[in-house]
């Protein structure tokens, strides 16, 4: 039988405010435990909660973003169960009156294809804390400071059909939280990660299988992963004559397994209700005008624009504003080098090799653009050719300065000089005579191999399109 | 001097007549004298006390005192007290001690007044008798045998036994009106979101307000004068100015309307309890004011409703009682799941128990719009209720209490029937109105209260007819013999 998979995501993107949602606690990362925790965290009796306006800014430029609906009323609600790193035996999130409803995402297929997935709404909920097992022999220790960290939770509809429509949806959502500023959607810290809900049914069926909720999966790759293992058990069950059950189940990265966690019956009555100690936040519309007016530029119109201003080629385009940093990063290259397209190869190809192989993000480049767009400039004024440029971004790479200085301290600037040159190709010739019957004889081939020898002996510095010329001139 | 109000003790003060070291050294005495007998304190704070008075009489020297700079009161022990014990009278926060102040006691502490101790209460505010406290039932002055009410039975007690001049308590569905009308006393529930909730351990977040026991009208309004107000802390709290509450007391009563609903006149009501507040209502017609039948239809309602909505909201608020963070923790916890059970199990009393069930089950999966939904739907109509009534009537009044003090244990082992003795307070919670206790006579030589109700925000004027009534009869001057 033929299987179609059906996916919907919800997605839990950390928001990049200073302080907690409901407190005045510092949200960094990385602290002693506990140390950003305070009565409000912490749940002490009497304590109160006090909205982080930031929060709401956050979750409505995000709701801009996706061109969805907003909530100009938004209420908190008390989803209840009990966990010792959960301090007051309720998360408070937002149920019935969610701060971002309906919107989508077009999302772009490997084919180069769209596709348009649903979002079905986004709320604004305030995180648990941390048990650590760890160092605590037969006991567990709790660490409150991600306890009231805001989290936006956006959840999509089930509209992607392959765990790799799923990791493009992710991506897109994940480059477009950190375009606007919402979150640094940093994911070894925790700050996006997802639960994919999976299920499959015979091709053509139009009710939906029985899903798994696949919990907490914090990196790309574990979702195509997991979503595609996820995808083998089920169809592998429901092929051997068994069914689905509905339950909640845990990726294992170092197992590449998906384990029970627990099933529907096992699951806790949440007794939402909304919470008594925050009322509705009412938002204007002028506030939303206003957040609208400020919102940055958002991938696929900047795309569009880099296609257009620059002439590059979609694919390019696409790369390129696939994050913010990049995409500004490329136009200042582009702009102040005036050639797109040389700007374009540069920061795709070289930077992004270099960027991936020391595991490194753009904003820590030790190239800037401002000096990648000297070099470019460089190429294109003939002081050194495409090849000895590479030299100088690796050089540039490792902080000898820019590309002036190192063409300067090196001695790569190209030789122009047509009496210098004609003087390396004479000696080539005369040192090469088989070569230059073979030329002769009509083997078009051998002009390659004069002129990386005479590249050779100019050390790299000849001017290849000059030194072509002349070598096929002294060899007629 | 322990018969003196707060206005007079504040007068004297400033005159020299005598130090707040000395007044706070009196009414310690006196608490060491009566309160092992009457229990109405949970923790006497003595060093801490005169460490305040001293501090007191230095700015009082300085001439930088303020209306209740050097005057000792008592707390209600469901407010948290920075370095001092605060239980909310469970076994579960016998060992809690907060490391911040509640807005209100920030509020006394600004102004320079002495915290004498923490007051016995029914457990996490969740009684109307004080019997459910685990630090034991409180004696009611007037007759030792019968309840002082509750749930802020120990603040009204200790006023009433004049230990203290006045105390504060909370008021969730009567806690403050039914306690001052079973001792004597005057009591002040303000609208909700006029007093801070910061640091009030929540018992029903959307009905909990805090409020006053004192002898007069006159000393509540210098409470309320320091407690009001906006917190950025509590977002419940309402961000409106706050009046000087003693500005408007000696307003005549000429024209007042008062409305007096027949609900609360009707079955139930004890015919003695009756008498009494109709010739309250009396002595009203004499000072002018006018006197208009009005009806609250929805009342029969409002002890159902708020038995679903205050339990749904007490399931949540205190859920963080958990033995993890702290409060009491049951010994030798086998697994999580046992942690949670015995130290819950033990560390709760049984009406809390029972409250924390009803809520949950009227929260649950398929129960939700049938109880929650629906009372919060009765809600609104009770407050229709009342807001079409104040379209008529400036105040309304009626008995605080269907009863005066019942006997010990007379319903402890009866819930149902502990609960319809909140049957006149409850809908003004509901409502979110400001109410008042006013003592007016005796009925079985035990004191009867009159609930005066106002409008939102309408605190000045129910002082004011709470005062006016005050300077022409002497009821709340009375005191139980045995404490004189």
């Amino acid at each position: 039988m033929e299987w179609e998979t059906v996916i919907g995501l919800e997605i839990h993107t950390q928001l990049a405010t200073k302080s907690k949602i409901f407190s005045g606690a510092a949200t960094a990362y990385g602290a002693e435990p506990n140390t950003q925790a305070c009565a409000v965290d912490l749940g002490l009796p009497g304590v109160l909660p006090v909205l982080n306006k930031e929060a709401i800014t956050m979750g409505v430029k995000f709701g801009l973003a996706l061109d969805a609906e907003i909530g100009m009323t938004s209420a908190f609600d008390r989803k209840n169960y009990f966990y010792p790193d959960l301090p007051k035996g309720y998360q408070t999130t937002q149920m019935d009156y969610p701060i971002v409803g309906k919107g989508s995402l077009t999302i772009e297929l490997e084919d180069g294809s769209t596709k348009v997935v649903g979002v079905t709404r986004a709320h604004l909920e305030e995180d648990a804390g941390k048990s650590l097992h760890e160092d605590f022999q037969g006991m567990t220790g709790i660490d409150l400071n991600r306890a009231g960290t805001p989290l936006l939770e956006i959840v999509s509809e089930p509209d992607m059909s392959s765990a790799k429509e799923a990791v493009a949806y992710m991506r897109k959502m994940h480059s477009l939280v950190r375009y606007i500023g919402i979150s640094d959607g940093n994911m070894q810290e925790g700050s996006f990660r997802c639960d994919a809900n999976v299920s499959v049914r015979p091709k053509g069926q139009k009710e939906f299988g029985t899903r798994a909720e696949l919990k907490n999966i914090n990196s790309f790759r574990f979702v195509e992963r997991a979503i595609n293992i996820e995808v083998e058990r089920q169809i592998d069950l429901l092929e051997a004559g068994g069914s689905v059950v509905q339950e909640t189940r845990l990726y294992d990265a170092d197992k590449d397994e998906t384990r029970s966690m627990r099933s529907k019956e096992e699951a806790n009555d949440y007794r939402y209700f909304p919470c008594p100690d925050l009322l509705p936040v009412k938002i204007s519309q002028e506030f939303v005008d206003e957040l609208k007016a400020n919102l940055p530029e958002l991938p696929d119109v900047k795309k569009a624009r880099f296609v257009e201003t620059f002439a590059l080629k979609a694919e390019d385009a696409s790369t390129l504003t696939s994050s913010r940093e990049m995409a500004e990063y490329f136009e200042v290259v582009a702009e102040k080098c005036g050639d797109g397209k040389l700007a374009a190869n540069w920061v795709i190809g070289e930077l992004s090799g270099y960027l991936n192989k020391e595991d490194t993000d753009i904003a820590s480049s030790p190239v800037t653009a401002e000096m990648l767009a000297l070099l470019i400039t460089r190429i294109k004024d003939n002081t050194i050719s495409g090849k000895i440029a590479k030299q100088v971004f690796e050089a540039m790479w490792k902080g000898e300065g820019d590309a002036d200085a190192i063409i300067d301290s090196k001695g790569l600037k190209q030789i122009t000089d047509t009496g210098a040159i004609e003087a390396i190709v004479d000696e080539i010739i005369a040192a090469n005579p088989e070569q230059v019957e073979q030329f002769k004889a009509g083997k078009e081939k051998v002009l390659g191999f004069f002129v990386g020898q005479c590249m050779k002996a100019s050390k790299g510095k000849a001017n290849p399109g000059q030194l072509n010329q002349m070598i096929r001139d002294k060899l007629k | 001097m322990h018969s003196k109000t707060i206005a007079e003790l504040a007068a004297g003060l400033k005159k020299g007549d005598f130090s707040s070291e000395e007044l706070t050294k009196s009414f310690l005495q006196r608490v060491k004298e009566f309160d092992p007998d009457i229990n109405s304190f949970i923790t006497v704070s003595e060093d801490h006390a005169l460490a305040q008075a001293r501090v007191a009489d230095e700015s009082i020297a300085k001439g930088n005192a303020s209306a209740l700079t050097g005057i000792p009161f008592a707390q209600k022990d469901i407010f948290c007290t920075n370095g001092i014990k605060t239980t909310c009278g469970s076994k579960m926060l016998d060992n809690f001690i907060a490391p911040y102040d509640a807005t209100v006691i920030h509020n006394f502490n600004q102004a320079g007044s002495v915290m004498l101790g923490k007051t016995n209460m029914d457990e996490f505010a969740m009684g109307s008798s004080n019997e459910t406290s685990f630090y034991g039932g409180v004696k009611n002055p007037w007759d030792s045998s019968t309840v002082p009410g509750g749930s802020s039975g120990g603040s009204a007690a200790c006023v009433a036994a004049r230990l203290v001049p006045a105390s504060t308590g909370t008021d969730t569905g009567g806690s403050i009106r039914q306690p001052a009308a079973l001792c004597g006393i005057t009591g002040l529930k303000p609208t909700y979101g006029r007093v801070s909730r910061y640091g009030m351990i929540a018992f029903a977040s959307s009905l909990d307000q805090a409020g006053t026991f004192t002898q007069t009208a006159e000393d509540a309004a210098m409470m309320l004068n320091v407690m009001a107000g906006f917190d950025e802390k509590d977002s419940t709290s309402i961000e409106k100015e706050v009046p000087d509450y003693t500005a408007n007391l000696n307003q005549d009563l000429k024209g007042l309307k008062i409305g007096l609903p027949k609900e609360y006149f009707g079955e139930g009501l004890n015919a003695d309890v009756a008498k009494v507040v109709e010739d309250a209502i009396a002595e009203y017609k004499k000072m002018g004011a006018e006197v208009v039948d009005i009806s609250l239809p929805n009342s029969h309602l409002s002890v159902p409703a708020y038995y679903v909505i205050a339990p749904a909201e007490c399931s949540s608020n205190l859920s963080r009682f958990d033995g993890v963070r702290y409060g009491y923790r049951c010994e030798d916890p086998k697994d999580l799941e046992d942690l949670y059970k015995r130290s819950r199990g033990e560390g709760f009393g049984d009406e809390v128990k029972r409250r924390i069930m009803i809520g949950a089950y009227a929260l649950s999966a398929g129960y939700y719009d049938a109880y929650y939904l629906k009372a919060q739907k009765i809600r609104r109509l009770i407050s229709d209720d009342f807001k079409q009534a104040f379209e008529k009537v400036d105040v309304i009044m009626g008995p605080t209490s269907p009863e005066v003090a019942f006997k010990a244990g007379e319903k402890s082992d009866d819930p149902v029937s502990m609960y319809l003795s909140d049957i006149y307070t409850i809908a003004t919670n509901l409502a979110g109105l400001p109410g008042m206790s006013v003592p007016c006579g005796f009925a079985n030589n035990l004191p009867v209260g009159l609930q005066i109700i106002g409008d939102h925000f309408d605190e000045s004027r129910l002082l004011n007819v709470a005062h006016q009534y005050q300077q022409t009869t002497d009821w709340h001057k009375q005191m139980p013999e045995a404490y004189k």
